[in-house]
């Protein structure tokens, strides 16, 4: 089966004849197919060649052509690399076919692609901006729409120098003078709506109780954004019936920084210390990922060592984030805090060696293309190698002792929250939610990348779809971390650790890339395209923490309002990447 | 439903938990006695507490008591100046590296230029950093090649306005002695490859 799709893959033009063609563009890759066709296209990918899995959705603006493309990145739950789709657009009017009712993990990836480029998507259930507010002019991601305090198109500026005096962004250009409105809004008449189309959204269900006749009102609780529960400036509209959520849409965007667009301002490297803001808890794995993507495009590859000590990062910041996240788990579950430290204690001689390595804690920004930006201090094999083989072992056993079997852990998160393996792969999940639904899908093993074929590990995978078997994914997740590291420290050889010299002008050849890791999050995704200038033309993030909120109102239906701080806590979300 | 499932555990798991609350309790009061007088405040007490060894809380005293850094840590760049017969020399050529690899564009720099000429002379007239901007990437540092600008470890920059968060030349300026002094290991590479570059140059010259 899986040979015959292979095969079926390199002609997928002959399978669907006149309606897609080969992308032809040099170092460009995948198919074109024409708008229309595009619902059945996905239908028929998905149904017949077992393209089940919507890895990402993004839209690019080729703003001289006068055209949009959409661009959409399918896999097969069973692994392998995945299959670019496109569809291009006129840009005066961009309209296209939601896949929504193919893949429903396109929800919130649409919606982003409509608000930042304007691209409707026709038969979308739900099609309002999500990062931006309602009323926002224009949409921001395409290449003619200029921010505030705009100054040049890209990266370097002119005015730093030779000439340089400085001035503050806001002496050049005056607040006041800086705020565009749509038109035939005005400010000062302006009285906020109560946001209908968000609770428009909610009332699904009418409930009577046919027994007694007695209807019963329902009430709708906003859960933050300024919550404890959420993490970060996150907002959850909840239905209630009673305690039970009958419906319930995340409201998202409060941290939104328009990353990409900040991106796509920047050099190439220049971006590499912007990843590390994505998510905050893992620099050393969205460093990884975008070095990933451009180094692909530059066609080069780390050295060995380099290679080794990019593993040995990723590794130690999957038990950074597990760990973290065990302690902000047990505090939205009530034990207020004293686990919550216990957690940290050991994150905090991991960061110590982070910041003894890379120079910072979190913001590592120690990746550079073509391997990394120092190698290791003298000593610090020797703390890497105490943790790994002593200390972090025994604290790992400590935790699984402690909560585990925890009673109050297991009624609150036993059956809670439970994802099905079909759902789990419709709703484009990823990482330690995909694999607690009984998903064995790690990009790891099913696309390796870097040198983790060499390595000695299992997947850990579980099989209830609980908040309780989300937990103990992550704890089997860290053994398995630690089985890896225990395999780099032994093999790790000497060398160099840069492929040729350290540039700060990077070259990246034109075309397009997209390199993916297996964050501790799921797959961190960096869609990449350049046009040979020394600023990306499209740089998009894949945002694990973001496309796993898409089912948190499947998770949470017919749970009790208690339960979704758990649901939530148990997705493992960080704003700073949900909201980029 | 759920009552059932777990009957069986009779609050085991919550007394394991207390349990492991209150080990910890003593831990830090048996480790207090068991390094009496060299827990706190000491350098030892600090590298003890942040070595795998240390049991309890491990808590460092800020301000009282501060972690030591690395010496790869980085945090706002300064420039590095020499001091020959008391006069300042920095070592800043004003090539204009820094200013364009750093992502958040907060480096200006004015090249110096020749009063009478009017042609540039490799040397800053202004040079000024916006530390509010400034994300401590430490790309300038890392990309310089005259090694004029390092990454500093002071870390306590608090102030009461943001005029003041502009440093100009002569705030961002250190001398020579204290980068050996903050980054021991990095200065004696550098010197030593400047020392070999050197000979390399002058063997080369007395070659031909």
């Amino acid at each position: 089966m899986s040979n015959q799709n292979i095969t079926l893959q390199s002609d997928l033009t002959h399978i669907f004849p006149d309606i897609i063609s080969r992308d032809e563009r040099v170092n460009f890759e995948g198919y074109l197919v024409k708008p229309e066709h595009l619902s059945s296209i996905m239908m028929r990918l998905r149904d017949e060649l077992g393209y089940d899995y919507l890895s990402s959705i993004t839209g690019v603006d080729y703003f001289p052509d006068n055209k949009m493309e959409v661009v959409y990145h399918i896999r097969k739950s069973t692994g392998g690399s995945p299959l670019v789709v496109k569809a291009q657009l006129d840009r005066d009017n961009p309209v296209i076919l939601s896949v929504v009712s193919v893949y429903p993990g396109a929800e919130f990836q649409e919606r982003e692609i409509w608000d930042l480029f304007g691209i409707k998507f026709d038969g979308h259930p739900d099609l309002r901006r999500i990062l931006m507010w309602e009323g926002f002019n224009g949409h921001p991601l395409r290449k003619d729409w200029k921010e505030g305090y705009y100054e040049e198109e890209g990266k370097p500026f002119k005015s730093r120098w030779p000439v340089g005096y400085y001035k503050s962004a806001e002496q050049k250009n005056p607040l006041g003078t800086n705020i565009e409105y749509p038109a035939g809004f005005d400010p000062e008449s302006w009285v906020p709506v109560p946001e209908e189309a968000l609770y428009a959204g909610l009332s699904k269900m009418e409930r009577k109780d046919e027994e007694t006749g007695i209807s019963t009102d329902q009430v709708i609780v906003n859960l933050g954004p300024q919550h404890p529960s959420t993490h970060g400036v996150f907002r959850m509209a909840a239905k209630l019936d009673g305690e039970t959520v009958i419906g319930l849409k995340p409201v998202m965007g409060y941290l939104h920084r328009n990353h990409e667009k900040i991106g796509e301002r920047n050099t190439f490297l220049g971006n590499m210390p912007y990843t590390d803001r994505l998510d905050y808890f893992n620099s050393m794995s969205n460093n990884f990922g975008y070095s990933l993507a451009i180094e692909k495009l530059m066609g080069i590859a780390p050295p060995e060592r380099a290679e080794y000590i990019r593993v040995m990062m990723a590794e130690l910041t999957r038990i950074v984030n597990h760990l973290a996240l065990f302690g902000f788990l047990l505090n939205d579950l009530g034990a207020y805090f004293t686990p919550f430290l216990y957690a940290f204690e050991e994150r905090e001689l991991i960061l110590d060696i982070f910041e003894a390595i890379s120079g910072s804690r979190m913001m590592c920004n120690y990746f550079r293309f073509g391997g990394v930006a120092r190698d290791l201090p003298e000593g610090i094999m020797e703390k890497i190698k105490d943790l790994v083989f002593d200390r972090l072992p025994r604290k790992i056993d400590d935790l699984d002792l402690y909560i585990t079997n925890n009673e109050i852990v297991r009624h609150r998160a036993e059956g809670v929250g439970v994802l099905t393996p079909e759902q789990a792969i419709a709703f484009s999940t990823v990482g330690p939610v995909l694999r607690a639904s009984g998903v064995p899908y790690d990009l790891r093993r099913a696309q390796p990348y870097s040198i983790y074929h060499r390595f000695d590990f299992d997947v850990a995978v579980r099989y209830h779809g609980d908040v309780y078997d989300r937990y103990l994914v992550r704890l089997d997740e860290m053994y398995q971390s630690l089985r890896i590291l225990q395999q780099v420290i032994k093999n790790i050889p000497e060398g160099p650790i840069q492929e040729g010299k350290p540039q700060y002008q990077v070259r990246v050849p034109a075309g397009e890339s997209y390199g993916c890791v297996e964050g501790p999050k799921g797959e961190l995704g960096f869609y990449v395209i350049s046009n040979g200038k020394p600023n990306p033309w499209r740089y998009h993030v894949r945002a694990p923490s973001f496309i796993n909120l898409t089912p948190l109102e499947t998770m949470c239906i017919g749970n009790k309002i208690a339960d979704v701080v758990v649901i939530l806590g148990s997705i493992d979300i960080v704003l700073g990447e949900t909201d980029r | 439903m759920s009552e059932q499932k777990n009957a069986y555990m009779y609050g085991m798991g919550v007394l394991k938990g207390l349990g492991l609350a209150f080990r910890h309790f003593l831990e830090t009061y048996l480790d207090d006695l068991r390094h009496w007088g060299k827990r706190y405040k000491t350098p030892e007490g600090i590298a003890y507490r942040s070595s795998k060894e240390v049991r309890g809380i491990f808590t460092v005293q800020y301000p009282d008591e501060k972690l030591p850094v690395p010496e790869e840590f980085r945090f706002v760049p300064f420039l590095l100046y020499e001091e020959k017969d008391g006069k300042i020399e920095y070592r800043c050529t004003s090539c204009g590296i820094c200013p364009k690899v750093c992502p958040p564009q907060c480096i200006w720099i004015v090249r110096a230029s020749d009063p009478n000429t009017g042609r540039p002379i490799p040397d800053p007239a202004e040079f000024y950093i916006d530390i509010d901007i400034c994300m401590n990437c430490g790309y300038c540092a890392e990309y310089c090649p005259f090694d004029a600008i390092k990454m500093d470890h002071n870390y306590e920059l608090a102030s009461y306005d943001r005029k003041s968060n502009v440093y100009d030349k002569a705030k961002l300026g250190k001398p020579v002695s204290y980068y050996a002094s903050v980054r021991p290991i990095n200065f004696a590479r550098e010197e030593a490859a400047n020392r070999e570059a050197e000979e390399q140059r002058v063997a080369r010259r007395s070659h031909a």
